[in-house]
């Protein structure tokens, strides 16, 4: 199978669903002409689909969100960039109070199919504000979905999911992915919310993982398994829905869970998986729930004290090593 | 436009009366004394238009086309109102007349005004947004951003500033150095007209221009109609901060007393003609009371519904 980028998936996804569908349109900073967004992600869509459909805004992020969600309740699908995941918080209340909770007020009588992309992550040596991973905040409001792909393949099926969706769709994207490749069938093709992947099998340890850390754990388990640990590695793919059965078949086959996620410690998606399994089948464990997640601290810029916070494959050997 | 505003008095007092027989759940803005603004503006909108609107918002669904006993249901938080009780007097929509909903986050509307506006725009159809806001959400920050971007895009939004004086206690003139709101439309580039917001001829005259503005691709409008509540800000609000000349004042100007003195001139409507009109509302509202009463509550599991489409 051919080999792309996590990038190119998730311009080959928004390019194949704006010309299925011409109600499909971007907006965001920087998304069009000259950059083709931070990340390079929109790049060359103005060229194909012009700068109506591909549009360039203010820094405005609540108005792009507002916007966004004004466009989709009255017959159009917007995908809202913003361009760094610790923005969201300009545009919280579009999301949070408006997007999310407009179905549900209003009695169910109109949909917001809406997507909003954005890349979380550490690890570029950007500091404070354009660094952190906050899935978690997003995961704690109902009527939003949370899709946390973690490879080309799944991030391209994944934004087509969403994209035709009828629900507002929160995209996480991560920056330390963009380049990394990845095989991605060139033939039709979607990934489901709400299912999660399995993207190693093992025995001994089960590592939920999202996003960057699913990469971390393959390496730890591919590292274990000369040492005679057979881990299995679960990849949610989607925080909102999150698919619990899978998450809990795995653990009651392995006995041993070990939660890795780039967010906060504290309240954050470790807490919330680690919490679900604890409630629905402790009787399966073997031993105590480990988490790997970044302190409660703010990200830092210089090299060694971001790579100190940033959960890694050391880190995560060390939990498993604990229960294993 | 006169059985409009009616209407709209009529409800809102049966509302408040409803409030203190304890059938109201929660807390009520009602817009008494500001119904030549939603009446003005939505007289010159086709159904197939949009608005959107506020907390303060039973006037604009009701001069927008929406069915007085669903929005009385809704209000008393019943399964047949708009929606399906999960909404209540602050969330009420009906998508069927391009009411897209009030947002009861102050300032909020505006960009999902601009949203729609965007829509139209996409889609190649010529209708407009009308967006409905207080003189409180001129300080928000999307008051900014939506208007520029509106402005900048030339999309079909008229930006309607109900200005009646106070963001709940706080009086306009300690928060804004501007007489008019109207004038901050100069740092956008689009028109700013500031109107009696108590004359619904001259809120009518001022909406006609900005809709056709909008209808012709020229772009948005930002009118300022200003105005005053009769009560105060909410339910529990004695609005003790307005000094009573200035009631006074304003009450003088109640802009359906002074509606109903221009229609009574000669050449125009009679008097039967009028307490006809007043009959038939006041019986509209009876029946919407009457069914709003008498429908059942939703099951409490219906809370867990309709989070997701």
């Amino acid at each position: 199978m051919r080999k792309i980028t996590y990038k190119e998936a998730l311009r080959e996804a928004l390019r194949e669903e704006m010309r299925r569908d011409p109600t499909v349109f971007l907006l965001g900073e920087d998304i069009g002409r000259y950059w083709g967004g931070a990340f390079k992600v929109t790049k060359g869509l103005v060229e194909e689909f012009g700068d109506e459909r591909v549009r360039d805004t203010p820094i405005s992020e609540s108005a792009i969100i507002g916007a966004a969600v004004g466009a989709a309740i009255t017959g159009t699908r917007p995908v809202a960039e913003i361009m760094f995941g610790d923005l969201t918080a300009l545009a919280m209340d579009q999301i949070a109070n408006q997007a999310a909770k407009i179905h549900y007020m209003f009695g169910g009588q109109v949909k917001v199919p809406l997507v909003i992309r954005t890349p979380f992550g550490a690890g570029v040596n950007i500091a404070a504000h354009h660094s952190q991973s906050l899935e978690a905040w997003f995961m704690h409001v109902p009527g939003l979905y949370v899709a946390v792909p973690s490879t080309p393949y799944d991030a391209k099926g994944l934004l087509k999911t969403a994209i035709r969706g009828s629900n507002p769709v929160f995209f996480c994207e991560h920056k330390l992915l963009y380049p990394m490749e990845g095989a991605v069938p060139e033939d039709e093709y979607t990934v489901p919310f709400g299912v999660a992947d399995v993207k190693r099998k093992g025995s001994d340890v089960t590592i939920v993982a999202t996003l960057y850390m699913v990469h971390e754990a393959l390496s730890v388990a591919k590292g274990l398994e000369a040492e005679g640990i057979s881990v299995e590695v679960v990849d949610p793919r989607t925080l909102a829905p999150l698919d619990k059965h899978t998450i809990i078949s795995s653990v009651k086959k392995t006995g041993r869970l070990v939660v890795v996620s780039e967010d906060c410690k504290t309240a954050g998606v470790s807490a919330e998986i680690a919490a679900t399994v604890a409630e629905e089948a402790i009787d399966y464990l073997d031993a105590p729930i480990k988490r790997v997640a970044e302190p409660d601290t703010p990200i830092p810029f210089s090299p060694p004290l971001e790579q100190y916070v940033i959960p890694n494959e050391k880190s995560i050997i060390k939990a498993v090593r604990e229960i294993a | 436009m006169y059985k409009k505003m009616f209407e709209i008095r009529r409800f809102e007092e049966k509302v408040f009366e409803l409030y203190a027989q304890n059938l109201v759940p929660g807390t009520i803005h009602l817009y008494a004394g500001e119904e030549a603004i939603a009446v003005g503006v939505c007289s010159n909108l086709r159904k197939d238009d949009y608005i959107t609107s506020t907390h303060r918002g039973h006037g604009h669904c009701i001069a927008k086309g929406a069915e007085l006993k669903r929005i009385m249901a809704e209000i008393l938080g019943k399964k047949t109102g708009y929606c399906k009780g999960k909404g209540g007097s602050m969330h009420i929509a009906d998508f069927n007349v391009g009411m897209l909903g009030a947002t009861a986050v102050v300032g909020a509307g505006l960009p999902i005004a601009v949203g729609a506006g965007l829509s139209i725009k996409l889609r190649g159809t010529d209708n407009v947004v009308a967006c409905f806001f207080g003189d409180g959400a001129s300080n928000q920050g999307t008051f900014h951003e939506a208007i520029n971007m509106a402005a900048i895009w030339k999309l079909p939004v008229i930006f309607v500033c109900e200005n009646n004086v106070y963001a709940m206690g706080t009086r306009q003139s300690t928060v804004m150095l501007v007489e008019n709101i109207a004038d901050r439309a100069i740092a956008y580039g689009i028109p700013g007209v500031a109107v009696d917001g108590n004359n619904v001829l001259t809120v009518y005259e001022a909406a006609q221009k900005a809709v056709e503005r909008a209808r012709t691709g020229q772009g948005p409008t930002l009118i300022e109609c200003k105005t005053y509540r009769h009560k105060g800000h909410s339910r529990i609000d004695p609005a003790k901060y307005r000094p009573k000349e200035e009631v006074e004042e304003w009450l003088r100007k109640d802009p359906i007393k002074r509606f109903k003195e221009k229609l009574l001139q000669p050449n125009t409507l009679l008097e039967t003609e009028i307490r006809q009109i007043e009959k038939e509302v006041l019986t509209k509202i009876e029946e919407a009371v009457k069914f709003a009463i008498e429908s059942p509550h939703p099951f409490a599991e219906e809370a867990l519904e309709d989070v997701y489409a």
